[in-house]
């Protein structure tokens, strides 16, 4: 057990007012907003729920809402499955594992907004190579004028750009497994998917619940790439939360709605995340006691 | 049969390898073209070989300003961010205090707001302040996400190294903070290696709040390029070659870190 130290809080004060800064204050003034009619900077109205009522009702919010539960599913039912695999084939030792590194993780270095220049080109049938392969092959692909297509695109966008960082993760969880694991298995003579099923799945099960968590929140906040990729179209197909929500704030300048909206959009990713938290908290420790380390 | 499953697996890396770096190779091969070579003709590779799009860049110093611009927040906001984790992280790996695990979640939380919410505030809050287009501006918008993952990464770290280290320096008379700073940062050198590395690459490719606390003197390089995009039409060579140009300090960072980075998660909070 950790010793009672009260004194440890004057360590954790920095890192306290520095996120407050950044979170608090913003917050209050979401706060302050959500229950006022702006009118203009000297009139403001106090309108109590009337935004939240408002946005409840929103049928183009709760399309969006829709999208993105969507959206954020179809990621982690790629994802992490995909990344997995890519981290069980990866070479664990030499050069090759480190040249195998670097290459997996170029994607995530890149900043969102050229990961949706990038794309935006590549799925073009004039000049990208994959629209134009696709185009090639005889489909009539477009990802300006259709939806599935549009949609599609922005989800292997999604899985190119993000798989990595589940790979990385289980890549990291499968050294740390202790080579007498398998010594014990080849012994009993168990087949790859024993070894997968029994030994190395129940070992990444802590940083797999890291990876899902990580990518489900990051996925319900995408912003920037679909926003370069289609700009939310074609019609609304990819207009998911983030989108949505800058769109009303900064688009029309609806600062009440806006920032009933963001309270509903932080308040629903709270409460998955201290879902997920929890869970990952309680799986883990589970892990540990039938592990035997700490 | 061990044989062929390895090929197997090597088949499918490969086939994954071809599938991450194709688009990069598509941006690369599209930065030594023409534009008219770029619009007109579909090439595999770059059929009148040119330089002009990185020379533009590197001569116009609204291009390169933005680099230079990205550098100083990202370097700032690396530097911040460790500084106020480091003993937070240490104060969360080896003490219970009073609402330790309530803080340690609200830290997290905050690693999970979007951006999008907090953007018309920011704006707000660093206008009053007086910080609007500055460095430091973005580089404190920016603790917001950085703060609690480096606190996370770090204290995984910190909870890998044995208690009894520091109870043998208190013995030998050494104070907090030299003892933190001489002898307990360098055993967690890897930890602060990683740490920095998540710090530079969130904040290296964030883009929503950089745009919005920026307009000229602090402009990120990832601000310059979208109204490149809208207002000057397409000059796809010059977008192409500052995309391939924003990759670079991603990856000689990553070469430096490879070895943590595996390490990082293995020790990390699971």
């Amino acid at each position: 057990m950790k010793p009672v130290n009260q004194k440890a809080w004057l360590l954790v004060v920095p890192v306290v007012l520095c996120v407050a800064f950044s979170a608090i204050l913003p917050l209050m003034t979401v706060v302050n907003y959500s229950v006022q009619d702006i009118i203009s900077p000297e009139r403001r109205v106090f309108v109590g729920t009337e935004w939240f009522k408002a946005v409840m009702r929103d049928d183009d919010l709760i399309g969006a809402l829709g999208r993105q539960m969507v959206f954020s599913l179809a990621v982690l039912a790629v994802e992490i499955p995909l990344g997995i695999a890519l981290a069980l084939a990866m070479p664990a030792k030499g050069w090759t594992s480190s040249a195998v590194l670097v290459l997996v993780a170029i994607s995530l270095l890149i900043p969102w907004n050229v990961v949706g220049t990038i794309w935006q080109i590549y799925g073009r049938t004039d000049i990208g190579l994959m629209g134009a392969a696709l185009a090639a092959l005889g489909f009539d692909y477009s990802y300006t004028g259709n939806a599935t297509h549009a949609w599609l695109t922005v989800l292997l966008m999604d899985v190119w750009h993000w798989t990595p960082l589940v790979a990385l993760l289980c890549y990291a969880g499968l050294r740390a497994i202790p080579d007498a694991y398998y010594q014990a298995a080849s012994i009993d003579g168990a087949s790859k998917f024993a070894v997968f099923r029994y030994i190395q799945l129940p070992k990444l099960r802590g940083v797999l619940m890291i990876a899902v968590l990580l990518r489900f929140m990051d996925s319900f906040m995408i912003y920037t790439e679909p926003f370069v990729l289609t700009g939310g179209g074609p019609g609304n197909a990819t207009t998911f939360l983030s989108q949505y929500l800058t769109q009303k704030a900064v688009g029309q300048f609806d600062l009440g709605p806006a920032a009933a909206f963001s309270l509903i959009y932080f308040l629903i990713i709270l409460l998955l995340c201290f879902i997920l938290y929890n869970w990952m908290q309680r799986v883990g420790t589970a892990d540990k006691t039938e592990a035997g380390h700490g | 049969m061990d044989e062929r499953r390895f090929k197997k697996r090597t088949i499918f890396l490969i086939v994954y390898l071809v599938f991450a770096i194709l688009p990069v190779y598509w941006m690369v091969n599209m930065s030594f073209k023409t534009n008219e070579e770029i619009l007109s003709t579909f090439s595999l590779w770059p059929q009148h070989f040119t330089t002009d799009h990185y020379r533009t860049i590197f001569t116009d110093e609204s291009w390169y300003s933005g680099y230079i611009n990205s550098l100083i927040y990202v370097a700032i906001n690396t530097v911040i961010s460790l500084g106020v984790a480091l003993p937070a992280a240490y104060a969360f790996s080896r003490y219970s205090f009073l609402g330790d695990k309530h803080v340690f979640f609200w830290l997290l939380t905050n690693r999970m707001t979007p951006p999008a919410v907090f953007l018309l505030p920011f704006f707000q809050l660093y206008t009053t302040l007086g910080l609007m287009d500055t460095h430091i501006a973005v580089a404190l918008a920016h603790l917001l996400f950085n703060v609690p993952l480096a606190v996370w990464i770090l204290e995984g770290f910190m909870s890998g190294v044995p208690r009894e280290i520091d109870e043998t320096a208190y013995i030998d008379g050494y104070s907090f903070p030299r003892f933190f700073l001489t002898i307990y940062i360098p055993l967690i050198k890897a930890g602060v290696g990683v740490a920095a590395f998540f710090c530079f690459m969130f904040s290296w490719v964030e883009l929503l709040m950089a745009r919005t606390l920026t307009s000229v003197n602090a402009k990120p390089i990832v601000a310059t390029m979208t109204r490149t995009v809208s207002a000057a039409g397409m000059d796809w060579g010059v977008l192409a070659a500052a995309g391939v140009l924003t990759i670079v300090p991603g990856a000689i960072v990553i070469y430096f870190v490879r070895n943590y980075i595996a390490k990082g998660f293995a020790m990390g909070r699971v």
